[in-house]
């Protein structure tokens, strides 16, 4: 443990990423100590311009609200949709995964030709057929986007499962008469799941990165404060006051990155040989 | 003879997979409250109780489930992709109309993520851990990260109406009335700012594996080889490294199909290209489920058809693949 964080430490790009994602983390913790309002309220006049009113210091969007208070709350939006949607598309993932890498046969074809088919849709279009279907709001579009995202997780569960079930101690396990369901949970997931772990920042980036797509397409809930719904907004009047887009796209931005740049620097730091190449 | 048994191998195994995708979407767009008839009724402001009955009838929509999806899973089989709502048109006919601006923004994007995507890689890969790597992997990150929509506004606003020098968007100058040569230019002004939004996050991914399988490939015994006997470095790079290395950077393109469709609704919609993503989005806003399935069927048709075409190419620039069978 104490190995891992000097390695992590001595990596700069890890570092700045924690720093971001602490940042962002920071924001979502405050953001009901510095907005306590509905951010999603009139705030004043309209399109007020960054750092000409010291009440509203990024100014206000193009129907008054504050944009200050949309970037705190839009990172708790943010997170939350990222965490929750990562967890889904990765207990689905790790599922079908294990059932196909531990069984094999009939079933793996089967749960494979389910995966291949989920990779041939290209993954924002199957989100949009979602939303149309199911409707737009917080909890669907969190759901959708895990439902989509699921593939890669499921191939990189299968491939650690297919090499895993065959050892000795998965062989130990067998021969003192343990179940399947034992076995696959308790003996092999857990040696499968770090690489299924560090995978996770990928799904979390690309997850935060579709559901701003989809807000700011203004097809996501557009009554929870969200970063791609204010770039959207924005759209309008970005002639003069392009403002209102810039900086939501910076605040996404640097979550993204931070995510990933967390992500990459676990991975380093749990396998210190391959870096350095 | 090899690589046609690979070339139908590989199609017939894509068709298990097609077939559980339009089961599945047909399914759930049953889940899908409002049926075609109620958006065409909705479009007409509204009807009598007999006529929407008839309609039902003529759209086979009073059928049961399993004989609507055999009915039609055949009728895709004629490329017959039903009536679209909105556009009062085949949908074959609305999507094929769309089809071109979206294939010439993903072939423009893909060549230049491509190429920027293997110089840049190649020039990282050979000062490793020195500056010129460290700066072009950060900024491969910083594309990554960005979203594709913001990228494309903040280049509308600096290029289009800060500088003035690019169209906002559009696939054409309405009303020019150009021929020849000078239509062709002038898509391809217009299609400047969305090929470099929708190539820079791909760029960011090609980059990024062309510097680790370079990295990789030089440790290989025939790159020692190639130095022991005195070739120039110059000569090792690009005779035999590049070549191997470029392997992966195929297999992407395949692997990123989807997800290039993808970006493209995004991308188009920003634009206002008249591309197939902008109908997928048009039809999602305009609850136009017939045509919706249309494009999501030949954007899985498209996405086969070009992991098809970069399997055969891979197994023509690298010959054990076919050898190994």
């Amino acid at each position: 443990m104490r190995d891992f964080l000097t390695r992590y430490r001595r990596n700069p790009a890890a570092v700045v990423g924690l720093f971001l994602l602490l940042g962002v983390i920071g924001l979502a913790l405050t953001a009901d100590l510095f907005f306590p309002r509905n951010p999603l309220s009139l705030a004043g006049r309209p399109l007020q311009w960054p750092f000409t009113n010291p009440n509203l210091w990024l100014g206000t969007d193009q129907t008054g609200r504050d944009i200050a208070a949309q970037i705190f709350h839009g990172a708790r939006v943010s997170l939350v949709i990222g965490l929750i949607a990562t967890v889904i598309s990765i207990a689905i993932g790790v599922l079908v995964g294990a059932l196909s890498g531990y069984y094999g046969g009939w079933l793996d074809d089967a749960l494979m030709r389910v995966t291949e088919a989920f990779q041939i849709l290209p993954n924002f279009l199957l989100l949009l057929v979602l939303v149309a279907v199911f409707g737009s709001t917080l909890p669907t579009v969190i759901v959708a986007i895990g439902v989509v995202s699921w593939p890669p997780a499921a191939r990189l569960t299968r491939a650690e499962f297919m090499s895993l079930r065959n050892r000795e101690f998965v062989e130990a396990g067998r021969t003192l008469g343990l179940r399947d369901a034992r076995l696959i949970f308790q003996e092999i997931l857990p040696n499968a799941l770090p690489p299924v772990i560090v995978y996770a920042s990928v799904i979390m980036s690309v997850a935060i990165l579709l559901e701003s797509a989809l807000a700011f397409l203004n097809l996501s809930d557009p009554n929870v404060p969200s970063w791609g719904n204010l770039i959207g907004g924005g759209r309008g009047v970005l002639r003069v006051q392009w403002y209102v887009s810039a900086i939501p796209g910076v605040a996404i931005l640097c979550t993204v990155l931070g995510v990933s740049l967390v992500g990459q620097g676990v991975n380093d730091a749990l396998n210190p040989r391959l870096r350095h190449r | 003879m090899r690589i046609f048994s690979l070339a139908a191998r590989r199609l017939a195994a894509a068709l298990p997979a097609l077939l559980i995708i339009l089961a599945g979407l047909f399914l759930l767009l049953q889940l899908a409250p409002g049926d075609t008839v109620d958006a065409l009724v909705a479009q007409m402001g509204g009807g009598d109780p007999s006529m929407i009955e008839q309609l039902r009838k003529h759209y086979a929509l009073d059928q049961s489930t399993s004989v609507r999806l055999g009915d039609y899973l055949w009728r895709l089989v004629h490329l017959d992709l039903g009536q679209s709502a909105i556009y009062g048109k085949p949908v074959a006919a609305v999507i094929l109309e769309r089809l071109p601006a979206t294939l010439l923004l993903m072939g423009s994007s893909l060549a230049i993520a491509f190429a920027a995507g293997m110089a840049l890689g190649v020039v990282a890969a050979r000062r490793v851990n020195r500056w010129p790597d460290t700066l072009i992997s950060t900024l491969g990150l910083v594309f990554y990260a960005t979203p594709s929509f913001w990228f494309g506004l903040m280049g509308i606003f600096v290029f289009a109406i800060y500088l003035g020098w690019l169209p906002a968007g559009g696939y054409s100058s309405v009303g020019a009335g150009l021929q020849g040569m000078a239509q062709v230019l002038d898509i391809a002004w217009h299609l400047v700012l969305p090929t470099l939004t929708l190539a820079l996050i791909f760029l960011a991914i090609y980059l990024r594996i062309m510097r680790t399988s370079m990295l990789e490939v030089s440790n290989l015994d025939f790159v020692r080889t190639a130095r022991a006997k005195g070739l120039t470095d110059t000569k090792v790079v690009t005779r035999h490294i590049l070549r191997n290395a470029l392997l992966p950077m195929v297999t992407l393109i395949g692997l990123q199909a989807g997800t290039m469709l993808g970006g493209s609704v995004v991308v188009e919609s920003v634009f206002a290209l008249p591309g197939l993503g902008r109908l997928a989005y048009e039809s999602v806003v305009q609850r136009d489920l017939n045509t919706l399935l249309g494009v999501v069927f030949v954007s899985a048709l498209l996405v086969i058809v070009i992991n098809f075409i970069v399997d055969m190419l891979y197994a023509r620039l690298d010959p054990r693949i076919t050898a190994g069978r």
